[in-house]
């Protein structure tokens, strides 16, 4: 693998920058790999890079059905965070922000890690008693979150409209080491770093079928390419999780709905940090292009569709509108929508599965971006040991038969 | 906007409607008699095809009712819709039916 650095930019641009090499090989598929992974999005691709970096595991094929990135990696609104409410999300979700405060330097590769706080705003008694127990729940497990009153609110992030508004903003909770991260350059550097570590990453090849042997084990995956043999297969597929798993015979207890994004037209750096409402349902930040990035919500059905209905988006404009008065002005770029697996209680699932063998990474429905790096991390550990990691162990599929639910439904930043 | 057709009112706009989940999960006839697999079967675990779906809806601004609609997931078009109570029509997502 080339290094990235200043030096080397410098050096390969007094040769006309002719000398760089393609980031990442496009291999042919090998008969036989001791790991497969389905889905080459950020965290099929981190767990592929951990396998090999901290398993010794580095005879894995990463597979895709479309490009490695194509998915919802590309299709998020790029928010990373860890305040959530209960003990077990927030133990996962901030592995994940400490892997991010190091990782463009692990990986070599600039994944734009930019810790300029994650705002929640309060509009009402309960939105400030709900953000306060947050507060505490954080603290007490070591994740930082702050209350900020009404005008304190307006100095972290002076575009805000805090009274003139249909529900004023009378406070907000804020999580000074959440940001945002360059969406792409998280695909593209796990790619490059695990590609150097001797994973296949194998696009444009679509799993048609999961091969089980007499005992009911894995034995490979049928895809577009042929059969491909292997003892263990972890599968990624975000929103087309329940279609793959039921090529192995599982139902899963996920449901795929559209989630829409917008962006507007780039514009001088305007909005300094990320702000979410739950109460009148906006999210919005601004990208390093100048782009105001900004979700909405789910539509109401399940679908694959990849995009969903203007009325959503609609509604998120009116509230930005709201929130930040001088953005009526601007005009939206592009909208687009992923598909987004969601569990009934809205924690993933990052488990082994009744068929041994096979291994899931799923159900992060609205919000897996942020968790990119410790999602691959803890799943590379279940795969490489057959058992999960202290993080990922409460995060099971039988948690939903033994009814330990990790409910952050009623706990998420806003409501899906 | 999805167009969807009430069984009872005719075509009218999605926001309209809410959305009820799969169609056709009968509640157990002897509820203490299942075992934890089968009730998380019943509460949690979903087909969540990649084509046609069996749904339940409600025409919550309208009349008010449920009714089962079979909608192709990939393109959102609904192939028909029937009324609460009635089985699952045999068809397939290619035989058309009304937008």
């Amino acid at each position: 693998m080339q290094k990235f650095s200043g030096f080397e930019l410098f050096r390969r641009a007094l040769g006309g920058h002719k000398s760089w090499q393609p980031q990442w090989r496009n291999p042919e598929p090998k008969a036989e790999y001791d790991v497969i992974i389905v889905g080459a999005g950020g965290h099929g691709l981190a767990a592929a890079y951990y396998l090999a970096k901290e398993h010794g595991i580095t005879n894995v094929a990463v597979i895709e059905r479309g490009w490695l990135g194509g998915g919802n990696t590309g299709r998020n609104t790029t928010i990373v965070r860890s305040n959530y409410l209960f003990d077990e999300s927030a133990a996962l979700y901030e592995h994940a922000v400490k892997l991010w405060e190091g990782l463009s330097q692990d990986i070599n590769y600039n994944v734009m890690y930019s810790a300029r706080g994650v705002l929640m705003l309060a509009h009402n008694h309960h939105d400030e008693i709900s953000f306060k127990r947050h507060v505490h729940a954080n603290r007490l497990n070591g994740v930082d979150n702050e209350w900020l009153t009404a005008e304190q609110v307006k100095e972290f992030c002076p575009p805000l409209n805090i009274t003139s508004m249909r529900y004023p903003i009378i406070g907000g909770a804020l999580q000074r080491r959440g940001g945002t991260a360059r969406h792409d350059a998280v695909a593209w550097g796990f790619a490059r770093a695990a590609d150097s570590r001797g994973v296949d990453i194998i696009q444009n090849c679509e799993v048609t079928g999961i091969r089980r042997n007499a005992s009911g084990a894995v034995e490979g995956v049928e895809t577009s390419r042929g059969f491909i043999r292997a003892k263990k297969v972890g599968v990624s597929a975000a929103g087309h999780t329940s279609v793959v798993m039921a090529m192995a015979g599982l139902r899963m207890p996920l449901e795929s709905y559209p989630l829409q994004a917008l962006v507007s037209e780039p514009v001088k750096p305007a909005f300094p940090t990320v702000v979410m409402s739950n109460t009148i349902h906006a999210y919005i930040s601004q990208s390093d292009k100048g782009e105001m990035v900004i979700g909405a919500g789910t539509d109401a059905y399940t679908s694959y569709s990849q995009r969903g209905a203007l009325h959503i988006t609609a509604h998120t404009l009116d509230a930005i509108c709201e929130l930040v008065p001088q953005f009526r002005r601007l005009r939206m770029l592009r909208n687009w929508g992923g598909i987004v697996d969601v569990t009934p209680d809205r924690s993933p699932i990052i488990a082994k599965t009744p068929v041994p063998g096979l291994y899931v990474n799923c159900g992060w429905g609205t919000g897996g971006f942020k968790a990119t790096p410790g999602s691959g991390h803890v799943f590379a550990h279940t795969i490489a040991r057959d058992a999960p990691h202290a993080i990922n162990a409460p995060f099971t599929l039988e948690r939903f038969r033994d009814g330990f639910l990790i409910d952050e439904a009623a706990a998420a930043a806003v409501a899906h | 906007m999805l167009i969807i057709t009430c069984p009872w009112c005719g075509a009218r706009p999605e926001v309209e409607f809410r959305y009820g989940g799969e169609a056709h999960i009968a509640r157990p006839a002897d509820p203490s008699a299942l075992t934890d697999q089968e009730w998380a079967d019943f509460l949690y675990n979903r087909t969540n095809p990649k084509g046609l779906h069996a749904e339940r809806w409600r025409h919550i601004h309208g009349c008010g009712r449920y009714f089962n609609a079979l909608r192709d997931t990939v393109s959102d078009f609904f192939v028909t819709t029937y009324k609460a109570g009635e089985p699952r029509p045999d068809i397939d997502a290619s035989s058309g039916g009304n937008p």
